[in-house]
């Protein structure tokens, strides 16, 4: 009985983790889209670039892993901003559609291009945390893991905080519902939209070196982004705590599903929980449902 | 300027707008003919292209006339190809009733896809496409019996009522024949109610409904009829590949039939066809300009001396070889295209034809679209 | 017979209630117009009997026929049509293709016939492409015929809005403000093409409307509104001298 509980914990705590990372890719999927209505498509792979450049900043250059790891959100963050100024303001009110190609075309330059910078083997990035692990009870609690759940909840906690309290919050929701509304009303909305780019960019940035930790340094670690789709679409895409509340809940069926279910439900369950929150509640939990007036 | 006179409303419901074009049709279908005795080196690609084709026909269907945008039509392209197989290799059925059960199956399938889209618009839409594809994608993986798995299975060259289309150029003409019947299906579907009703869905739901189409039955019958078209793409897919694995019909295989509707041009069966070509032909191109571009650049740069000529040339050869090169050229193409071009190959296509048509009188700004400015399509 | 009747419809859109309480009958062949400032209600009624909305109280009877909860696809075939306040055209479509997409409440064909393109698919086409002409004969849009919405200036869109309610053939129309955004000429031809529609088409007009030049040109009967509450009916005189209606439009 012990024993059952220790394992229950364990995986718990390990699908926190997991999902915490999820969340943290939904979150960049939510602030794009609240602001822009656009699905970025590249988000898991601007994740990549965040995790490759603080391995290259701590590995090649051998600076120190905290500044390093803000170095690298402030490269990448700033990167963002500058896709938004060349290459996104020229799509706005081209079809949604058009515009997910666009991100999807990108993903693949990121792809390419981390391939040819940095190569296509495996890496691991060295941080403060590896390989350090306390245990609590019968729970192995690694650090790394550790870290991510703290990072991810000061970071949502900042977030929050920004998009509720703040002008320039509240100005990127008016941004967007209604861009040539927002225009007349004196925000400079193509500003704002690089800056909610940035910051985007930056939080997948910061997802991507904590869960360098744990996946290890490579060119597919952006396909996580799929995943994170179901974290955010279960969260309710234009809420920000839905986006982590989503993650760690995809992250804890995941984990529960691998333990308890046959092979292979572990790599589909969160698209099939994807599947179901579209068919059943296409808001997701905290999503609200609009109509167009006619 | 040719100005075509219309003399009866029957002539507008004809495939061909007057004799001048269906000619030139008649032209390009003769030069297919004669391809495997003008340019038997291309016959294998252009195979794939036409096999393509039928697949942008599909895609073009559902995203570019219905505005249902899938990510995950890869999946029902292995569901007609290892059904297909499924039912010629072991359950020895012959090879029509085959391909005819392995397409119903499909498109039974896409009714299946369809039935939950009904409630999903917009890019939710996409995002469970998606999904549904990596599924199906890890269904193939594990169902042992009819796919084999990760294992991969065999595919045997195709036997239609005892005689072997074994031979390149047979399959090329079986390929063609099941292409030309795509197309004209496809045509006769988008100049009848059910093509206006998929384009009413696109362009305002709330006014097709008042105008008695019903939401649920045309986007069903799109999805089912998109799935159909790729499983019977699938069938002849499977043939021609000779080999199937799970992996085949990923994601990025999905994106690859995208990228074919948005670079040919949406809305249109012409650029279906134009993406086809251009999606098939595009890593033969890559692997073909490999081997001459480093050649090229050492050529130019030997005016400033054969040390200057050699580094360039290797240099080059270098970044060229790279293997992680061509997912991005394609998706530099694909931004290339949605920034510049969004109307795609046929629209450059027809703006070329325009111009030479109306020269020395075309103006720019025929095609020119007025300023967009993003308006939420949250509340559609 | 009841021609067409609205009883009690009421609907709460959150904790605003749109309508409370509205009842009115419509004779056939007349043109019932229905008034108010803005907010109070009308267009929800028209979404109320396009079946966009679901009343909470309240039933509508057409054709001696309850149509409070019928889908909304299946109105048009009851011979119901409506234009939209803000245009909803097809706007990568031909002015004809808009106005086939019209007819396809006739629609006699099944799918498969029309994926062999069979003869009477053919035959069929023929006639929709007919009855699309006479329209476009009956509202002069012959030199728009081939032209894309998305070209077309906004006058000329509301005319296409109201072709291609008319290819519906319906027995009851239902005009969302059909003359806003129009300049004074185009309003005049818009009195004159309700009031043909009226005589000569034998379609009951439907109509919400600001203009009053236009409400007292072409009325029958009048229905005012005001917090979703009908405060006033009968001819257009007599509604907009009604001190309550007064009262509404000029506040006080």
């Amino acid at each position: 009985m012990e024993g059952s509980l220790d394992i229950v914990l364990q995986l718990v705590l390990n699908g926190l983790a997991v999902g915490c990372i999820y969340g943290l890719v939904a979150l960049g999927f939510v602030l794009i889209y609240k602001a822009t209505e656009l699905v970025n498509f590249a988000q898991g792979d601007l994740m990549m670039l965040g995790a490759f450049t603080c391995y290259m900043f701590v590995v090649w250059y051998g600076i120190g892993y905290w500044v390093a790891f803000a170095a690298a959100v402030a490269v990448v963050g700033l990167f963002g901003a500058l896709l938004d100024a060349t290459v996104l303001r020229r799509v706005l009110g081209q079809p949604q559609f058009a515009v997910v190609m666009l991100t999807i075309g990108l993903g693949a330059m990121f792809r390419s291009f981390a391939s040819i910078v940095w190569g296509t083997e495996i890496y691991t990035l060295p941080t403060p945390f590896s390989a350090h692990t306390s245990r609590i009870g019968g729970v192995s609690v690694s650090h790394e893991y550790v870290s991510i759940i703290v990072g991810t909840v000061v970071l949502c906690a900042v977030l929050y905080a920004f998009f509720t309290y703040t002008r320039v919050g509240v100005a990127m929701q008016a941004v967007s519902q209604n861009q040539l509304a927002a225009y007349y009303m004196g925000i400079p909305v193509k500003l704002m939209c690089s800056l909610i780019w940035a910051i985007s960019a930056g939080v997948a940035a910061i997802a991507g070196v904590l869960l360098a930790p744990v996946s290890l340094v490579d060119i597919n670690l952006g396909f996580i982004g799929l995943k994170a789709f179901a974290a955010a679409v279960l969260g309710g895409f234009g809420s920000i705590p839905g986006a982590l509340v989503g993650g760690i809940t995809i992250g804890l069926i995941e984990l529960f599903s691998g333990t308890y279910l046959p092979a292979g439900f572990k790599d589909v369950a969160a698209y099939l929980v994807l599947l179901i929150v579209l068919a059943v509640r296409p808001q997701g939990i905290f999503g609200a449902v609009g109509r167009k007036k006619v | 300027m040719r100005f075509v006179f219309r003399t009866s409303y029957a002539q507008d419901l004809t495939l061909f707008t007057d004799t001048v074009q269906r000619n030139w049709y008649i032209a390009l279908l003769l030069a297919l003919v004669a391809l495997p005795k003008l340019a038997p080196a291309y016959l294998v690609d252009i195979s794939l292209v036409l096999i393509y084709g039928l697949c942008g026909l599909s895609l073009m269907a559902l995203a570019g006339y219905t505005g249902l945008v899938s990510l995950g039509h890869a999946a029902f392209l292995g569901i007609g190809a290892y059904a297909h197989v499924y039912f010629t290799q072991d359950l020895g059925l012959p090879w029509i009733a085959s391909v005819a059960l392995a397409t119903a199956l499909t498109a039974a399938t896409g009714v299946l896809v369809g039935l939950p889209a009904l409630r999903m618009t917009g890019v939710y839409l996409t995002i469970a496409t998606l999904a549904f594809a990596l599924i199906i994608q890890e269904v193939f993986a594990r169902w042992d019996r009819v796919t084999h798995g990760l294992k991969g299975r065999p595919v045997d060259k195709p036997v239609i009522f005892g005689i072997s289309f074994a031979n390149d150029v047979a399959f090329y003409f079986l390929c063609l024949a099941f292409l030309i019947g795509g197309l004209w299906l496809t045509r006769n579907l988008l100049r009848s109610p059910t093509g206006r009703a998929w384009v009413a869905i696109r362009d305002s739901e709330i006014a097709a409904q008042s105008m008695g189409v019903n939401l649920a039955a045309y986007k069903t019958m799109a999805f089912s009829y998109s799935a159909a078209l790729m499983g019977l793409a699938g069938a002849l897919f499977a043939h021609k590949i000779g080999f199937l694995a799970p992996d085949i019909f990923s994601v990025l295989l999905s994106i690859q039939f995208l990228l074919m509707v948005v670079v040919g041009g949406l809305g249109s069966l012409h650029g279906a066809l134009f993406g086809a070509v251009f999606v098939a032909l595009l890593p033969v191109m890559i692997s073909q300009a490999r081997d001459s571009v480093p050649a090229w650049v050492g050529a130019i740069v030997s005016i400033l001396g054969k040390g200057a000529s050699d580094a360039a040339f290797g240099a080059t050869d270098r970044f060229v070889k790279q293997p992680g090169l061509e997912p991005g050229i394609f998706g530099l193409i694909l931004v290339l295209f949605i920034l510049f071009e969004p109307l795609g190959i046929y629209g450059r296509w027809v703006k070329l034809r325009v111009y030479f048509s109306t020269f020395p009188l075309y103006k720019a700004s025929t095609f020119k679209r007025q300023r967009a400015y993003m308006r939420s399509e949250r509340l559609r | 017979m009841t021609f067409f009747k609205a009883e009690g419809l009421g609907v709460n859109f959150g904790g605003v209630r749109a309508l409370d309480g509205v009842s009115f009958e419509v004779e056939p062949g007349q043109v019932f117009t229905i008034i108010g400032p803005n907010g109070a209600g009308k267009t929800t009624i028209f979404n109320l009997i396009s079946r966009i909305y679901d009343p909470s109280q309240g039933r509508l009877v057409w054709n001696d026929e309850d149509i409070t909860r019928v889908p909304a696809h299946e109105i048009a075939a009851r011979g119901i049509a409506r234009t939209f306040q803000n245009i909803e055209l097809f706007e990568h479509a031909t002015v004809l293709d808009n106005l086939l997409l019209g007819r396809h409440a006739h629609k006699r064909s099944r799918f498969f016939g029309e994926l062999l393109f069979l003869p009477r698919v053919r035959v069929r086409e023929l006639e929709h492409r007919e009855a699309a002409e006479q329209i476009i004969d009956f509202l002069d849009l012959h030199a728009y015929r081939d032209r894309l919405i998305a070209n077309l200036p906004y006058g000329v869109r509301k005319v296409v809005e109201l072709a291609r309610a008319l290819c519906t053939r319906p027995k009851l129309l239902l005009l969302d403000e059909p003359s806003s955004g129009l300049s004074v000429e185009e309003t005049e031809d818009m009195a004159f093409w309700i009031q043909d529609i009226r005589n000569l088409l034998h379609i009951t007009v439907l109509m919400v409307e600001h203009d009053m030049s236009l409400v007292s040109a072409v009325s029958d009967r009048v229905l005012a509104l005001n917090y979703g509450r009908a405060i006033a009916e009968g001819s257009a005189r007599e509604v907009q001298e009604h001190p309550e209606v007064v009262k509404a439009y000029l506040g006080g």
